[in-house]
């Protein structure tokens, strides 16, 4: 027979949906939870590398010999060699180790490197000037159209007449510029690792993602077999979708270990890391949209582009306009290649900037058809692209309700001001998968009846650690603390990388499949103990029994000693692919945002933030609750402060530290209130993916509210005083 | 177009400009007139450039270690004493993420120097776990406090200072004062409201 997998019937779960606090929460509140970055080995050394100081040019000589004398400096290393190109200011030129971070600085800044400068490149919100400059590379384009091209019709002036003529027929046409800015990963824990070899073995402890697909990336460069590395990672400050390689760093880490014989920490400097660990792509759209006299829109024609890097990366063209799908529609994408650090996945890649640029075209036609935004948005539900409509129906009436939008509403620009300060509300709407990644775990229940579960998976701080042991003691009626859960560690089974949203759905399925297994073998012995049907039993409140009749069973001790001297190993594993009982994907999310703008200053403040989110079975409320509450705090500092500012001569990063890179404190943010859209059916979806979604809509809803209390556009986020005072200057010369 | 990126060592050893950038104190030793800065003017004896054995009080107990005048308190906590609750998270201290207290002043390991420190009294985060641990991070993780855990120790020492010193301190005071600690991962909301259940809890104290 085939095994069965399940949850708990909707309404009877003991432990899924409630809120239990972080099973490693004292440790991380009280400083004593280890980082990579906190590993200490006797006699380690320290090392450091050296960034390049132009951001496009070609090294032609480096000399290690005056470093190599430093006091304390033990190694040097050049990490290019003369003749290579260097393609954005930070790229790793050369290594020091050392015996102190100062002997470290010391022998870095006695490298001697000469460079030969190349053109430089970073303008990447200036399309004409990125084509004069050959930058530009094709991202991709499609087109669709109601009516199609006649037989001997060709099909670009078809749609380029087609698209005229719907345009004239608009109520209202939308023609403008909108964009959002390069903004960094920031992890406070910076890139990197503590390097240990004992005899052949490597042990790496590397700030990762992806505990248990790393340890291949660090063999073949080192010359031995991945089953000679051990990649652990008990906590990681920060990763966003940035950390899930071993990198050139971290092999150059070992490899310093090797040469020297000792420990090695080489963990990037926060310049370093925000000029070469990653950033997110930049997106700016030229568009022309048209809709009926409701707002609904019935054409779209846009030209996005920006970059991601040397290697260029505009945002994918198939995400424009975002969620919404016109029936009529012109999409097209260019790459812009630049001399600044290469893109990575920064939580959920793309859509933020799809939506902060396409979403916010939506609510300008609200505005210029003196339209409520929300009756906009609802009555343009019919087209979005995941067949969502009602949910997001249902969640803008919870959320209005949330921000009491109705009763605060004003068309753009004509609320109450209060001295130079006025009022806005704005929304956003979003979508995600968040299906489960391959997993395995194996769970061992000891005879003393001690409970354990073991993966290769890590815990981003999204609480992984803490919703595994829930779903294993839940499934064993144990409370929470008494399951042990060892994650972080390569040895362990494989689990997959923790991104796009796949860890809670992988890590779930694996588990409770081994779990369950795991108590149909035991519930073998104690069936047979009783005298009764093994599927008679369930376990419940630390006890076995026979369902229906409480006193006829075991307790949870009793039980695991019928396991004689061996513990009972049972493997979990899932692989994705086909239905599951227990996970699913797919989520909807609309949030909506108030603010208030300073038109003296340029300020904005957030006044209020309301996030209704699904995310099916929710396995611990508090930890779900936490995810939301940070997206949108992320969103407020996207939307509103965070930018990588590039010098267009040097093409320098100009705000690479913390001091000078801003980012919102804690009395930024306003206030947030977070509701979890939960009807029984989401329950029955099973669980799915929550760290991306919500971190999608703010840009655009908070864009969105700026305009609707000034009555203008603010184009490109970050959402700055100067660009606020800008746009506001444009608007009474227009 | 060719450019030279070159430093020249000093012959005497001691390279001013790798200390400044060494130990991340630079804005500490000028603006504070620290015995060091101070030394150049030859009114205090010159220490260094070696390493020094000194004596630091750190959570009420004495630790000799060793220190070189650019070395910080926090890469002595950090790799000496094995105190990895303060965290190195950029050079200048503006993240709050290294805060301490020294004589009972919450400061930034990182912009603190370590001779600067001896005969002081040093507390870090971990002297609010153990045996019996504080209301602060209790509170942190009833409230969800916490993501990534990076910026957590420091925000910790952050709000128990704070509400030492405000002991009633309302929302809005709360939300005022505690701005010199930066999260990356968006864990704001969460720690308002530890701070106010440390204080209508009447835990503070
Ligand atoms: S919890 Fe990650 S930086 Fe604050």
């Amino acid at each position: 027979m085939a095994k069965e997998y399940n949850w708990p019937k909707f309404g009877t779960a003991a432990l899924l949906g409630t809120d239990q606090d972080r099973i490693d929460g004292i440790p991380k509140a009280t400083g004593t939870a280890k980082y990579s970055y906190d590993i200490n080995y006797p006699n380690m050394l320290i090392a450091r590398v050296l960034g390049s100081p132009h951001a496009h040019c070609k090294l032609t000589a480096i000399d290690l010999s005056a470093a190599k004398q430093v006091p304390g400096v033990v190694s040097v290393v050049a990490m290019k060699e003369p003749g290579n190109e260097i393609r954005w200011q930070g790229d790793l030129i050369a290594c020091v180790a050392a015996e102190s971070e100062g002997a470290c600085a010391e022998g870095l800044a006695a490298i001697q490197a000469q460079y030969e400068m190349l053109d430089v490149f970073v303008m990447d919100d200036q399309l004409e000037a990125a084509e004069a400059a050959k930058r530009t590379s094709k991202g991709g384009d499609n087109t669709q159209l109601e009516n199609e091209a006649g037989e001997d019709e060709d099909e670009d002036e078809f749609a380029e007449k087609e698209l005229q003529r719907l345009f004239d027929e608009s109520a209202a046409v939308v023609e403008g510029y909108y964009g959002i800015d390069a903004i960094t990963h920031m992890c406070l824990e910076p890139h990197g690792s503590t390097c240990k070899w004992d005899d052949k073995k490597l042990t790496a402890n590397l700030s990762t993602q992806n505990v248990s697909g790393t340890a291949g990336q660090f063999a073949s460069p080192l010359g031995i077999t991945a089953g000679d590395v051990t990649v652990h990672c008990d906590f990681i400050g920060g990763g966003f979708g940035s950390k899930f390689a071993a990198d050139p760093w971290g092999v150059l880490c070992a490899q310093l270990a090797k040469d020297t014989g000792r420990p090695v920490r080489l963990m990037l400097d926060r310049d370093i890391e925000l000029k070469t660990a990653g950033a997110r792509p930049s997106a700016f759209m030229k568009v022309r949209a048209g809709a009926d006299k409701n707002g609904v829109v019935k054409v779209w024609d846009s030209h996005h582009w920006g970059t991601g890097g040397p290697a260029g990366g505009a945002v994918s063209q198939g995400v424009i306009p975002y969620v919404f799908d016109p029936p009529n529609r012109r999409r097209k994408a260019t790459n812009i290649s630049t001399n600044t650090g290469p893109s990575r996945a920064w939580r959920a890649p793309n859509h933020p900037q799809a939506c902060a640029i396409s979403q916010t075209v939506y609510d300008d036609i609200a505005a210029k058809l003196g339209l409520d935004s929300y009756d906009v948005f609802l009555a343009n539900l019919p087209s979005v692209s995941n067949g969502k409509a009602e949910v997001y129906a249902d969640q803008m009436k919870v959320a209005a309700k949330l921000m009491d939008w109705k009763a605060k509403w004003h068309p753009h620009g004509k609320g109450q001001a209060d001295g130079d300060v006025v009022t806005g509300l704005g929304m956003g709407i979003h979508t995600w998968g968040g299906g489960g990644h391959p997993s395995n775990c194996l769970i061992k229940i000891h005879p003393d009846g001690g409970v354990e579960t073991s993966l290769g998976s890590q815990d981003l701080g999204t609480g992984t650690r803490t919703a595994i042991g829930m779903v294993v003691a839940e499934t064993f009626g144990l409370p929470l603390s008494a399951v042990k859960v060892n994650i972080g560690s390569s040895a362990y089974p494989a689990s997959g990388p923790s991104g796009g949203s796949t860890t809670i759905g992988g890590v779930s399925e694996s588990n409770r499949r081994g779990a369950q297994d795991a108590l149909r073998t035991l519930n073998e012995l104690v069936g047979k103990k009783l005298g009764v049907e093994p599927n008679t039993l369930i376990a419940s409140g630390g006890r076995i029994f026979v369902e229906g009749n409480p006193d006829k069973g075991l307790s949870w001790k009793e039980a695991c000693s019928l396991l004689g001297m061996q513990p009972l190993e049972q493997k979990g594993s899932f692989v994705p692919g086909g239905a599951s009982p227990l996970s699913s994907s797919g989520v909807a999310g609309v949030q909506m945002a108030e603010v208030a703008v300073d038109r003296a200053t340029g300020v904005v403040r957030m006044k209020k933030f309301v996030a209704v989110q699904d995310m099916g079975l929710i396995v611990n409320r508090q930890t779900a609750a936490s995810q939301i509450y940070g997206a949108a705090i992320m969103g407020i500092a996207f939307a509103l402060y965070e930018q990588r500012i590039m010098d267009p001569q040097s093409g320098s990063f100009l705000n690479a530290e913390l001091t000078d890179y801003k980012l919102p404190r804690l009395g930024d943010i306003g206030e947030i209130v977070v509701e979890m859209y939960e009807p029984e059916s989401e329950y029955n979806r099973g669980v799915i993916g929550l760290g991306e979604p919500p971190v999608i809509a703010p840009g655009a809803a908070i864009s969105n509210a700026v305009a609707n209390a000034l009555g203008i556009r603010v184009p490109v986020l970050p959402l700055t005083p100067e660009r606020v005072l800008n746009a506001i200057e444009k608007g009474r010369n227009a | 177009m060719t450019d030279q990126h070159k430093h020249q060592r000093p012959p005497s050893g001691f390279n001013r400009r790798a200390f400044l950038k060494g130990s991340g104190a630079a804005a500490t030793a000028l603006a504070g007139g620290t015995g060091l800065v101070q030394a150049e003017e030859a009114t205090t004896k010159i220490v260094g450039p070696d390493l020094k054995p000194i004596t630091l009080n750190v959570n009420g107990k004495d630790h000799k270690v060793q220190a070189e005048p650019r070395t910080t308190l926090l890469e002595v906590l950090r790799l000496q004493l094995d105190l990895t609750g303060a965290k190195p998270v950029c050079t200048h201290g503006s993240s709050g993420a290294s805060t301490v207290w020294v004589e009972g002043k919450p400061v930034e390991a990182a912009t603190t120097l370590a001779l600067d420190c001896v005969g002081k009294k040093i507390r870090t985060v971990e002297s609010l776990g153990g045996d019996k641990i504080d209301p602060v991070p209790t509170a942190f993780v009833h409230h969800d406090a916490m993501q990534c855990g990076f910026c957590t120790p420091g925000f910790v020492v952050a709000v128990r200072a704070f509400l030492d010193k405000n002991p009633q301190a309302s929302e809005a005071e709360i939300r005022a004062g505690l701005n010199g600690n930066l999260c990356r991962c968006g864990t704001y909301a969460n720690v308002i409201q530890a701070a106010l259940e440390v204080v209508q809890g009447g835990k503070n104290g």
